[in-house]
């Protein structure tokens, strides 16, 4: 069964992989991607990101069980932070494990993809011009087409 | 009912949330916000472009022609940007 946060604080990566292998050694396969604050423009000061509490871990929970219906996942974790956040902070970590690393790869590709156009989060940018909410990007939309 | 809102359409609404009674031949989601928008600039302001409105029905994403009942929490957000 999957495990979903939706959490202010920060995560171990190294601490979530060892909790969700938990002594196993019939994985062969570990997949880890971490989501972090980018700074494109060197003229930002920070990230808040908001969210609809109840519905974010709901549909969260929706996309790792679609995941795990259509590939051998043994382990899956996803963490999304919320809040104030600064440039290079981590927002989000998507960790698959299966015996093969096809199945977590392309597990983990699909969570990415499903949970940016679906969880409800929403990122509001603070730069020296003030705050701005970041538009979402119809290539997040299209990325959806190849999972069928 | 109940009625939330988030990011920028919280803004603009002024409030992340309230109650209000459902009145009546309203039957989904469009006619809710055609309803809303009827009320004021305030909420025409943030709901009047359907085409950028996002919807959830007690915590589901739905389309405009869900139906929507006086128990039902109904959300209003923009396209979502987390990940």
């Amino acid at each position: 069964m999957a495990s979903v946060s939706v959490q202010a604080g920060d995560f171990q990566i190294a601490d979530e992989i060892a909790a969700l292998k938990n002594g196993r050694v019939d994985i062969g396969a570990i997949v880890t991607f971490t989501g972090t604050v980018r700074d494109m423009n060197g003229d930002l000061k920070a990230m808040t990101l908001e969210h609809y509490p109840g519905m974010t871990e709901a549909e969260l929970g929706r996309v790792a069980e679609e995941a795990e219906k259509r590939w051998p996942l043994v382990g899956c974790r996803v963490i999304h932070r919320y809040g104030r956040l600064e440039p290079g902070d981590n927002i989000v970590l998507v960790i698959t494990m299966s015996a093969h690393r096809h199945a977590a790869f392309e597990a983990a590709d699909f969570l990415m993809d499903f949970l940016k156009s679906r969880a409800p989060f929403w990122k509001k940018e603070e730069t020296s011009e003030g705050g701005q909410w970041v538009d979402a990007k119809e290539s997040d939309t299209d990325a959806l087409k190849r999972w069928g | 009912m109940q009625l939330v809102y988030f990011a920028w359409i919280r803004e603009r609404v002024g409030k992340s949330e309230e109650s209000m009674q459902l009145p009546g031949g309203i039957a989904t989601v469009s006619d809710l916000i055609d309803h809303l928008c009827s009320i004021n600039d305030i909420y025409k302001a943030a709901l009047g472009d359907k085409s950028v409105v996002r919807i959830a029905v007690n915590q589901t994403h739905v389309g405009l022609d869900h139906p929507v009942t006086d128990a039902d929490e109904v959300a209003f957000f923009p396209p979502v940007t987390g990940g």
